[in-house]
């Protein structure tokens, strides 16, 4: 209608047209009637203020038809806007079977993406432009919630049952500044909470058939595929290369240290302590710290485990 | 009655001495003033983090909320999570003491308290000792929310598992365990009203008599009394799951933690409405005073009010819509929630209809009023857009929920409370606070409420997530102009709270009835006496004539302006 206040972010699902249509709607006659409605009062205020206006001339306590009037309009509307929501609604929650599903977990505090075929990313999440996507997905700590605005779009991950949503990219990323469009955590889940952000990528089928096959990647050594998964997974948000305690230990010189834990036996920063203290953190909580890193079981494969021990390996004290 | 030593009328304020008289008492209005007195401490207190909150958000970067020496020594990353920790803990502790301390207690304990015996014409509650229990319960209850806030718990007023067990899991149980205390206390008030309301009216003040005041402390108590038993069993569960490892809420132990959702919301659901009915019911017993007009629509006022509170135990999913709940469940929530909008509007047309041909006064509790109308008709409308399930998928969990409770809780429960106080102060004091200085610090109180949260329904539409430290650059401009106009909506707070304060001992004495309202609480003295009425008063009828009253003292005076 008349578009007041629509600040809505850019609009890049098949919905999202419909979805800002609606909240235009709703806006544009909460705005009038509010308008509407102070200007009434305030007229009132004015034109029957006591001194120009001395004594009430009305004694009106009631109408019945006036009443009904008000009654049945609000509740008109009101089915109305229900309606409206719940059409577009049932469709959001409706995935079509040809869907292509993509996994996501949610930890403290990033993203994991799996691909139909086992490849998987953390800072992007890649789709290709025109097709249904469903995202099927799990937390494996606290809720969180995946937020794409320019989607529309937002579900609860929980740790006890995997949940879904989806949706038809219609453009690609491209024109959007940093060329994604942004992904946020909107469930509250700790300190990081805010830093909990990722892209969305759009892109064409071909190049997204590229990326999920790895064609024209490059292979890295340990090393670097280490320290990338150590700014793709968070960790970087927890530990430190610099010696300074974070939210958990720092990595500087942890290799071979000794670590004293809330209980049991000290033990040594061997190899093996790294791999479960990576897979199942909570197994030996490190002494002056909380229970609070995610286990990354299931989430890294073997070759990604190794290239992580690699890279602490590496920082020297 | 009798008279104090240098020949003073003897007055609740004055007819015993000291602190201890005070912490004794089981007279209501005693008992009102001091909840009155704790409950604005809390809210100065949860408005001093509310600033914390907004310094930080001045700029992207979470960078501001570090505090000693050491902040130099700290590397950026340290740096970093400690300001985002602080700003964790700043919401959480604005959040819990906002709403468990300061405005669910709220205006029933205040103003209700001191005036509910008083409007139906009886000598006190019914349960005297019971109303003092619920003080000192409310008392204890608050220390025991602050030792469990002040321990760092970072989780939000709501609470959710299982992050809240996880890393708070103590801290928790703790505050649930005051919330179950506080919620004794806000028990034994309801119950206290609903007897006096039944059992204790005036002789001839019949139901459909009954002032629109306590007919939403009548349908406030009810909420009270049905939904805060939750809590307690919330408590329950919590610490069968901490202690005993049952699993309840924990996926990790085998639990569901959108039960605790349900829990949640379904008591604190209906408390929003424990906070925003009695502050329609001041609205509704101002406007006509103030319009020397008739209520309109009396008994549709009554029907709306007692319909909120009955739809208000339905709708608690409305908060969940993309928790996890069924899809089935999603839809029916959504279509009951539209049902709460109805007798909203309802009341909003009777207010402007009973100022239609009145004769309005401007004073300062009219400004108030008409303000709550407005702000509230932005809560209201605003609340359609997360009631239609297409549109909160997007505005779930973003500023522009917090923008809309706010408009909800500040603009209408403590614009009302605010009203009420300024309405009823020469009542409860016997003086008449200065109104050029209260009429201004409405205006700066306006223009900074509507500054600082108008542009967060913007922010909220642009995608920005609540509980956020840190942003993307892009929002920066919208949370730097809330931020100053913040500053505009705490000055305006300290202005009337100081006026209203300066004036308890230096505002001029007015008569009984200053503004000529016809509800039996004016009749009695101000401040009124122990007992409240010397004779108990008898209801011929309605209290609404205002156009006979005014009709019989235009014959008598030839045409009497309000003083203001
Ligand atoms: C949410 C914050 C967080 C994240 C993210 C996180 N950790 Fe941790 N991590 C901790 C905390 C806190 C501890 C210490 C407590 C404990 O032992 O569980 C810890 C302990 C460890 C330890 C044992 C350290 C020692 O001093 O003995 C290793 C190894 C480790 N993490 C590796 C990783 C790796 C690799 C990643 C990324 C894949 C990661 N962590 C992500 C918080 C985190
Ligand atoms: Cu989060
Ligand atoms: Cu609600």
């Amino acid at each position: 209608m008349f578009d007041f206040f629509d600040y809505m972010p850019i609009q890049a699902s098949t919905w999202a047209d419909r979805v800002d249509w609606m909240n235009n709607w709703i806006t544009d006659v909460s705005t009038i009637c509010t308008v509407a409605i102070t200007a009434v009062m305030l007229y009132f205020a004015i034109r029957y203020r006591a001194g120009k206006h001395s004594a009430p001339s009305s004694k009106a306590d009631h109408n019945l038809n006036l009443e009904i009037v008000w009654t049945v309009i609000p509740s008109i509307v009101c089915v109305y806007c229900f309606y409206i929501g719940f059409d577009v609604y049932k469709e959001m929650r409706t995935p079509p079977a040809n869907a292509t599903e993509i996994g996501v977990t949610g930890f403290k505090w990033g993203w994991n993406f799996t691909y139909e075929n086992g490849k998987t990313s953390s800072k992007e999440l890649v789709v290709p432009v025109g097709e249904p996507i469903k995202l099927v997905m799990k937390s494996s700590d606290v809720l969180h919630s995946f937020f794409i605005p320019s989607m529309r779009v937002k579900e609860d991950l929980r740790g006890d049952r995997y949940s879904y949503l989806w949706f038809t990219p219609t453009i690609t990323s491209d024109e959007q500044p940093g060329g994604v469009f942004p992904i946020f955590c909107a469930e509250y889940c700790g300190v990081n909470h805010s830093g909990m952000r990722a892209g969305l990528k759009v892109v064409s089928r071909a190049e997204y058939n590229d990326f999920i096959q790895e064609r024209g990647a490059i292979e890295l050594s340990p090393l670097e595929l280490g320290a990338k998964l150590y700014n793709e997974k968070a960790c970087i948000t927890c530990h430190s290369l610099d010696g300074s305690k974070v939210v958990g230990p720092t990595f500087k010189g942890l290799y071979g240290a000794n670590r004293e834990f809330t209980e049991g036996e000290p033990a040594v920063a061997d190899e093996n302590y790294l791999r479960t203290s990576i897979l199942n953190a909570g197994k030996q909580i490190v002494s002056g710290y909380q229970n609070v890193m995610p286990a990354f079981e299931g989430q890294l494969n073997d070759k990604e485990i190794d290239a992580l021990i690699a890279f602490i390996k590496a920082q020297k004290p | 009655m009798g008279t104090t030593a240098d020949g003073k009328k003897l007055n609740y304020l004055n007819w015993e001495k000291g602190l201890w008289s005070w912490w004794m008492t089981i007279d209501h209005k005693r008992l009102g003033l001091m909840y009155l007195a704790s409950i604005l401490i809390f809210f100065f207190l949860g408005g001093a983090a509310a600033l914390a909150i907004l310094m930080e958000l001045f700029t992207p970067e979470a960078d501001t909320l570090v505090f000693g020496d050491d902040a130099q020594t700290l590397t950026p990353q340290q740096l970093d999570t400690e300001a985002k920790s602080n700003y964790n803990t700043a919401f959480t502790l604005h959040g819990v003491i906002m709403i468990f301390l300061f405005i669910v207690p709220g205006i029933p304990a205040t103003l209700g308290n001191f005036l509910l015996p008083l409007m139906v014409g009886a000598k006190d509650v019914a349960f005297p000792k019971l109303n003092r229990h619920s003080f000192w319960v409310y008392t204890l209850g608050s220390f025991i929310a602050l030792l469990a806030v002040f321990q760092g718990i970072d989780t939000g007023w709501t609470f959710y598992a299982p992050y809240s067990i996880q890393e708070n899991g103590y801290g928790v149980i703790l505050m649930t365990f005051a919330a179950f205390i506080l919620g004794f206390s806000s028990i034994m008030t309801g119950v206290n009203f609903l007897v006096t309301i039944h059992k204790m009216r005036a002789p001839g003040l019949t139901w459909d008599k009954l002032p629109l005041f306590v007919w939403s402390m009548y349908a406030t108590s009810i909420l009270q009394v049905v939904a805060t038993p939750i809590v307690g069993i919330t408590l329950l569960l919590l610490i069968a799951e901490n202690i005993f490892g049952i699993g309840v809420f924990d996926p990790a132990v085998g639990g569901d933690p959108v039960l605790f959702e349900h829990l949640f919301w379904f008591y604190s659901h209906p408390v929003v409405y424990i906070m925003i009915l009695p502050a329609m019911g001041i609205v509704s017993e101002i406007i006509p005073v103030f319009s020397r007009k008739p209520i309109f629509g009396y008994t549709s006022i009554v029907f709306a009010s007692v319909g909120i509170a009955a739809i208000a135990l339905l709708v608690w999913g409305h908060h969940m819509f993309v928790a996890g709940m069924s899809n089935m469940a999603r839809y029916i929530f959504s279509f009951l929630t539209f049902f709460v909008a109805v007798p909203t509007a309802i009341k909003v047309f009777n207010w402007i209809c009973t100022m239609y041909k009145g004769s309005i006064h401007w004073d300062t509790p009219m400004l108030y009023a008409m303000s709550f109308v407005f702000l509230f008709m932005i809560a209201g409308t605003t609340g359609i857009h997360l009631a239609t399930l297409a549109t909160d998928a997007h505005y779930h969990d973003t500023y522009f929920v917090v923008a809309h409770f706010h408009y909800t809780i500040q603009g209408g429960a403590v614009i009302g409370l605010v009203a009420g106080l300024h309405y009823w102060f020469p009542k409860m004091f016997g003086k008449m606070y200065n109104q050029p200085v209260a009429k201004l610090g409405w205006l700066i109180l306006f223009i900074g409420f509507n500054g600082t949260f108008l542009p967060q329904f913007i922010l909220g539409m642009e995608g920005m997530p609540r509980r956020y430290a840190s942003y993307p650059e892009e929002f920066t401009d919208l949370h730097q102009l809330s931020t100053k106009f913040a500053m505009f909506n705490g000055l305006g707070y300290a202005l009337v709270f100081g006026n209203l304060f300066v004036s308890i001992f230096t505002g001029k004495k007015c008569d009984a009835n200053p503004w000529r309202a016809l509800t039996l609480e004016w009749k009695a003295d101000s401040p009124p006496i122990h007992e409240n009425f010397e004779n108990i008063p008898r209801v011929d009828e309605g209290f609404y004539g205002y156009d006979k009253e005014v009709e019989e003292e235009e014959t008598v005076k030839g045409g009497a302006t309000h003083g203001a």
